[in-house]
């Protein structure tokens, strides 16, 4: 063993502070999110008088909610190293189920009844079918350990085909319900407001907040960061992988019934077709917001802002008119361009454990 | 108590294996082993590479279940299916891979999976507080908030450890703890171990430095092919009776470093500069001449610059200043694709990450280099790949189960050989070697020496960089030793002292973050 000698009259140095202090241009690179997106919404200010008032921001918000609770479920999947791309399926099929449950019942063809539910069961037991398919796809990817891509690729054909088959292809119309049944009330989940501000901005509060709240502030959260950080050391550190990629399938899952319950709603209407490609905007809202789609880095927060990002977007280009063509190549560009961006991230903060190594 | 006839009067017995076997598909890693850990006793598991150590080890944190055998806890049967389980018994385990999350802060990786709370919510300011007091006790501030990944491979190391301390153990597996650590860690650990061992912890040590083992062991296991061999008090012993133990054959006496005839220059380095990007300079006026037939040893501790000496070579740190020529061509501008083509290699300090490709083949990992080689017009050509292949492992004697099969299935020593054995197939002139031994078993380790030593017969160039003391001075024919990123000596490999190695590793203008 090689005693260390500390060199005569060297004054014992103390150690080293291990945590850099970011430098400011460091902090704001972190933001960037952030600041593009305000210098979106200054630009699309400045460009179109249109583009400030209450009545655009309110449908710009409404629209952004419905991707931004999409996108937190898929946070979750993303940050445990998943990915979930029946999203938009779900959301479908948890519309159909609601519709159908309004619109027609539930036939139950031994008993000769047709069953009825309240308004709020209605919205149960779409919720728990949303839930049921992400347990499914939880189970493929955490039990028999299907790739996440194959499994929620399988979801997404499977759950799209079972809204066609419960609706036979058709649209559920017209959900206002009806007194006598005790089902009036489900529009309001689209159409309603609350203390000034529509149904759908709140529940997009109320989802970004818990999310966040659950990835942050919960060992639930912190274990869905490890075993994307790292599943062999989560697993060896006693937290039960399995359960937590089941859970965050299901999370997503609950979330992605909920956009489409929030769609019928607004369309007082169920289409079997509700929410094609849904998953990618939601994918890209994650992705905007910084989280890579490695696993184990990311945040809520991020892409919340992410998707106001994409709303914004696509907002501001439709009221410069600038061509829908268009509108979809810049899409397309911006997304690559933030990935960039945070690859140049990594590669500075990996610059920088390197050199605290010597 | 247990009754246990044969065993010396002594500390009670906390943790047996009895007649534990181990069957793996092909493979029996362990073969009817019984194992006793007492209370406030160092346990050391010795045994080459494949022994089936780690797997013992395994058994024991209840991270794999027995195909036979049974497991007793202060004389009671108990079965483990888990780590939660072995959790349960305050059993722990520092695993021989650095295990951890390196998205996570220091404070969330120890506190992964019994995270403090209040109501169900993260209590952050307690984690970050008793890890602090934990790593404190380890004698390193680093900071709780910082980003494991970001940390450099000792300081997660102790990380590791904190993370099996703050779970408050009675028993503790130590599996190769202190690979990656410095003498002067080392002593802090061992300070560590006999504070735990006097509050009646049970620890099973594992280390291939067998002196270092000898340090700190009460008692002496023996594993070789999945069989306990061999049993006795540390004080009994000596690593010449370990090493006969592990190998099953008389110690031969190590070699010594011959001067080698030495060739014309083939490697020379000029002023090279290394300013980190957080402003600190990581190599300092270093220059260097290598010959043909020569091992240059490069020693040093911890964050020396060695590792970063070697990466500037291989130019993977485009910032660094100074001039390398190899031969009479000027490498310093030269991507690291073209540095290879000219004749440079370098087996990487960390074989797992940037040696192998995991999911690829023993032959493909062979091959990678240096597949131009092996095309016929656009088409590789497999007959020459695996002739090649197969001459390497027969030239570098590489065991396993066959060229065809997964990396994974080699033992640590094998997929070592395979990496010198990539880098061999570049055909090149000179060849730096990062720690190549860490992790490896003493057979392994003696063939690896003697490999080096072929080479440079051959007229190849070598620098060895090492954090052994032993192994510098056994494969070198000239030793450097660097210290804060400049060389601060330089010695014949005959002359060398262990106290100036020792001295010249500390000296540099402005030490920190040693301690005496």
């Amino acid at each position: 063993m090689i005693p260390a000698q500390p060199k005569e009259g060297a004054v014992p140095a103390p150690p080293a502070p291990r945590r850099r202090r970011m430098s400011a241009g460091a902090q704001l690179f972190r933001l960037r999110a952030l600041i593009v997106l305000f210098a979106l919404v200054a630009v699309f200010a400045l460009m179109s008088p249109a583009f400030l008032t209450t009545g655009n921001l309110t449908i710009l918000v409404k629209h952004v909610a419905i991707n931004a609770i999409l996108a937190v479920g898929m946070t979750f999947v993303i940050l445990s190293g998943g990915i979930d791309l029946s999203v938009g399926s779900v959301a479908g099929l948890a519309g159909i189920v609601a519709g159908g449950l309004i619109h027609s019942g539930l036939v139950l063809h031994s008993l000769g009844v047709v069953v009825y539910f309240h308004t709020w069961l209605v919205v149960a037991l779409a919720l728990l079918a949303g839930a049921l398919v992400g347990a499914i796809n939880g189970a493929l990817v955490s039990q028999l350990r299907v790739a996440p891509f194959i499994a929620t690729l399988g979801s997404l054909y499977v759950a799209r085909g079972a809204a066609l088959l419960i609706s036979n292809g058709a649209t559920f119309p017209n959900l206002t319900g009806k007194a006598e049944l005790g089902n009036t009330g489900f529009l309001s989940l689209g159409a309603g407001t609350a203390l000034g501000l529509p149904v759908p901005i709140w529940l997009m509060l109320a989802f970004a907040a818990a999310g966040a709240f659950v990835a942050e502030r919960t060992p639930f959260g912190r274990r869905v960061y490890a075993v994307g950080g790292n599943e062999r050391a989560a697993e060896l550190s006693g937290v039960r992988v399995k359960r937590i990629k089941f859970a965050v399938y299901v999370i997503s899952g609950v979330c992605a019934a909920m956009v489409g319950l929030i769609i019928a709603a607004q369309l007082a209407a169920a289409h079997p077709a509700t929410g094609e490609t849904f998953e990618l905007n939601a994918i890209a809202a994650v992705v905007l917001g910084g989280t890579s789609l490695m696993g184990g880095r990311g945040s809520v927060g991020g892409t919340i802002i992410g998707a106001f990002v994409i709303g914004v977007l696509a907002d501001g280009l439709i009221l410069m008119g600038v061509s829908e063509f268009w509108q979809i190549v810049i899409k397309g560009l911006v997304i690559v361009l933030a990935v960039i961006l945070d690859q140049m991230q990594q590669r500075y903060t990996r610059r920088t454990a390197a050199a605290l190594r010597s | 108590m247990v009754p246990m006839a044969a065993s010396p009067v002594d500390a009670e017995v906390v943790l047996e294996a009895r007649d534990v076997s181990m069957q793996y598909p092909g493979t029996l890693a362990l073969d009817n082993v019984s194992f006793r850990l007492r209370r406030g006793r160092v346990s050391a598991l010795i045994g080459e590479n494949g022994a089936g150590k780690s797997t013992l080890v395994k058994v024991l944190a209840g991270i794999v279940q027995p195909t036979r055998g049974r497991l007793l806890l202060n004389g009671a049967p108990i079965s483990m299916h888990s780590v939660r389980d072995a959790d349960a018994h305050k059993i722990g385990i520092i695993h021989q891979e650095l295990i951890l999350c390196p998205n996570l802060s220091v404070a969330e990786n120890i506190y992964l999976a019994r995270e403090l709370t209040v109501h169900g919510v993260l209590d952050k300011r307690r984690q970050e507080d008793r890890a602090r007091e934990l790593l404190a006790r380890l004698e390193h501030p680093i900071d709780p908030r910082a980003l494991v990944g970001e940390l450099p491979l000792g300081q997660q190391q102790i990380v590791e450890i904190a993370k099996a301390l703050a779970r408050d153990v009675r028993i503790l597996m130590m599996d190769e703890p202190t690979s990656a650590l410095s003498a002067a860690e080392i002593a802090v650990l061992f300070r560590i171990i006999r504070d735990l061992t006097a509050r009646g912890v049970a620890i099973v040590y594992i280390s291939h430095r067998l002196e270092e083992l000898l340090g700190v062991a009460d008692y002496v296991s023996v594993l070789r092919d999945g069989r306990m061999v061999a049993e006795a008090a540390a004080a009994d012993v000596d690593t010449r009776w370990i090493v006969e133990q592990m190998t099953g054959r008389p110690a031969g006496i190590a070699e010594a470093a011959g001067t080698a005839q030495c060739g014309p220059e083939l490697l020379r380095v000029e002023a090279l500069s290394l300013i980190s990007d957080s402003g600190r300079p990581v190599l300092r006026d270093v220059s260097l001449s290598l010959r043909a037939g020569e091992v240059v040893g490069i020693y040093g501790l911890m964050g020396a610059g060695r590792t970063e000496l070697l990466e500037c070579l291989m130019g993977l740190h485009p910032a660094v200043a100074g001039s390398i020529f190899l031969g009479s061509k000027r490498l310093d501008r030269m991507d690291t694709s073209a540095r290879i083509s000219s004749g440079l290699a370098m087996v990487p300090e960390d074989r797992q990450v940037s040696g192998l490709v995991q999911s690829l083949s023993v032959l493909a990992n062979m091959t990678l280099s240096s597949l131009g080689r092996f095309a016929r017009g656009p088409w590789l050509s497999p007959a020459s790949q695996e002739a090649a292949a197969a001459g390497m492992a027969a030239g570098l004697r590489i065991k396993g189960p066959g060229l065809g099969h997964n990396i994974g299935s080699l033992s640590g020593g094998n997929q070592q050989k395979v990496v010198i054995a990539k880098c061999l197939l570049t055909e090149p002139r000179v060849l730096l070697l990062d720690e190549p031994t860490r992790g490896v078993d003493v057979g392994a380790k003696r063939e690896i020496h003697s490999i080096v030593k072929r080479l440079a017969a051959s007229g190849m160039g070598i620098i060895l960089v090492s954090s052994e003391l032993e192994e510098v001075r056994a494969a070198s024919t000239r030793l450097v030793v660097m210290s804060r990123g400049a060389i601060t000596a330089e010695f014949d490999a005959a002359q060398a002292t262990d106290d100036a190695l020792a001295s010249a590793a500390s000296a540099g203008p402005d030490r920190t973050g040693e301690r005496s």
